[in-house]
């Protein structure tokens, strides 16, 4: 059961993602992607006369019984068989991560920023709510995310997607060299 | 009809997702200084993984396990893409999360980033209330 401890490497965890998107083709005519399931959360559970959000979300439920189940996979691999040790960034990024005040690298993300009481500070508002906020907004209005635009998108060779991408990496190397460090130095 | 095997391909997508490590804040912020190549490497062979899959579903005419034949909607330009895209960067980089990675982390357990997903629903209620006066 070692292999379900330790992390997967590159090679195997990427094209386990690409066979997303032929198997819910193949099993269902779906095209792969997630953030579309935000739009169905808004349609089902906010009724309201916004035209956008006016359509049968129902006919789409598969979408959103697609990211509850990412929510029980992310139970079962976050429970049963998390890694134990700390992430093996490179060298590099451990000392930037603590040249920006980040010391503490368990777990999946730093507990410092994401935490209750981050919350009410300046730069874990801006981290978790501004940046959620940017998320679905931006995800939304650039029609599609990593997995419905870098992923599916790409895969079917669609300029567009290609296009969302590629401003995906100009917004976050922006806020990454640019913004992030002043926020974090909040 | 049966949806089950969406909530299994979603489960398994979320396994994938942590144990990928896809889903960690310090790894997104490794991939935007360039410090490492493992987000290249599995965005890259997912990509690559995914237009051979799909060069042969077209190919062979590849149908569904219910015969159908498999449609795929071509995506059309808007300037949402460029300027969407570069919010969505932001707080890509910010929240260290796509939308799936949300789900992968509220269900490992990490219900802080509960806060994170509301905030993603908050953002896309505002596109949807704003678009009329958004360009695209």
């Amino acid at each position: 059961m070692n292999i379900l401890s330790q992390p997967w490497p590159w090679y195997i965890s990427g094209p386990l993602i690409g066979l997303m998107v032929p198997l819910l083709l193949i099993m269902g005519n779906k095209t792969f992607g997630i953030s579309s399931s935000l739009r169905h959360i808004c349609a089902a559970c906010f009724p309201s006369n916004i035209t956008f959000f006016q359509y049968n979300w129902r006919a789409q439920s598969w979408n959103l019984i697609f990211a509850f189940g990412i929510v029980l996979g992310g139970f079962v691999a976050g429970y049963f068989f998390a890694n134990p040790n700390l992430i093996e960034l490179s060298e590099n990024a451990v000392a930037e991560l603590n040249s920006l005040g980040i010391k503490n690298h368990e777990g999946l993300f730093p507990q410092e920023l994401f935490s209750l009481h981050s919350l009410f500070t300046l730069k874990g508002f801006i981290v978790m709510v501004v940046g959620g906020f940017f998320v679905g907004f931006g995800t939304r209005y650039a029609g599609g995310c990593t997995s419905g635009h870098s992923i599916m998108g790409m895969s079917n060779l669609q300029l567009p997607s290609l296009i969302a991408t590629i401003c995906f990496f100009v917004g976050g190397l922006v806020m990454t060299w640019f913004i992030l460090p002043f926020i974090l130095s909040l | 009809m049966s949806k089950t095997k969406y909530l299994i391909l979603g489960f398994l997508f979320g396994i994938i997702l942590i144990k990928a490590e896809v889903v960690s804040w310090f790894r997104i912020q490794e991939m935007f200084h360039f410090q490492s190549f493992h987000m290249y490497g599995v965005i890259g062979s997912a990509v690559v993984v995914g237009i051979i899959s799909i060069l042969i579903i077209k190919k062979f005419n590849i149908k569904t396990i219910d015969g159908e034949p498999i449609q795929i909607e071509s995506k059309s330009f808007s300037k949402g893409n460029i300027i969407g895209g570069l919010i969505f960067g932001f707080g890509w980089a910010l929240t260290g999360a796509c939308p799936g990675p949300l789900y992968a982390l509220v269900g490992s357990g990490a219900l802080i980033v509960l806060v994170v997903l509301f905030s993603a629903v908050v953002g896309t209620l505002t596109y949807g209330a704003l678009k009329d006066k958004l360009p695209h």
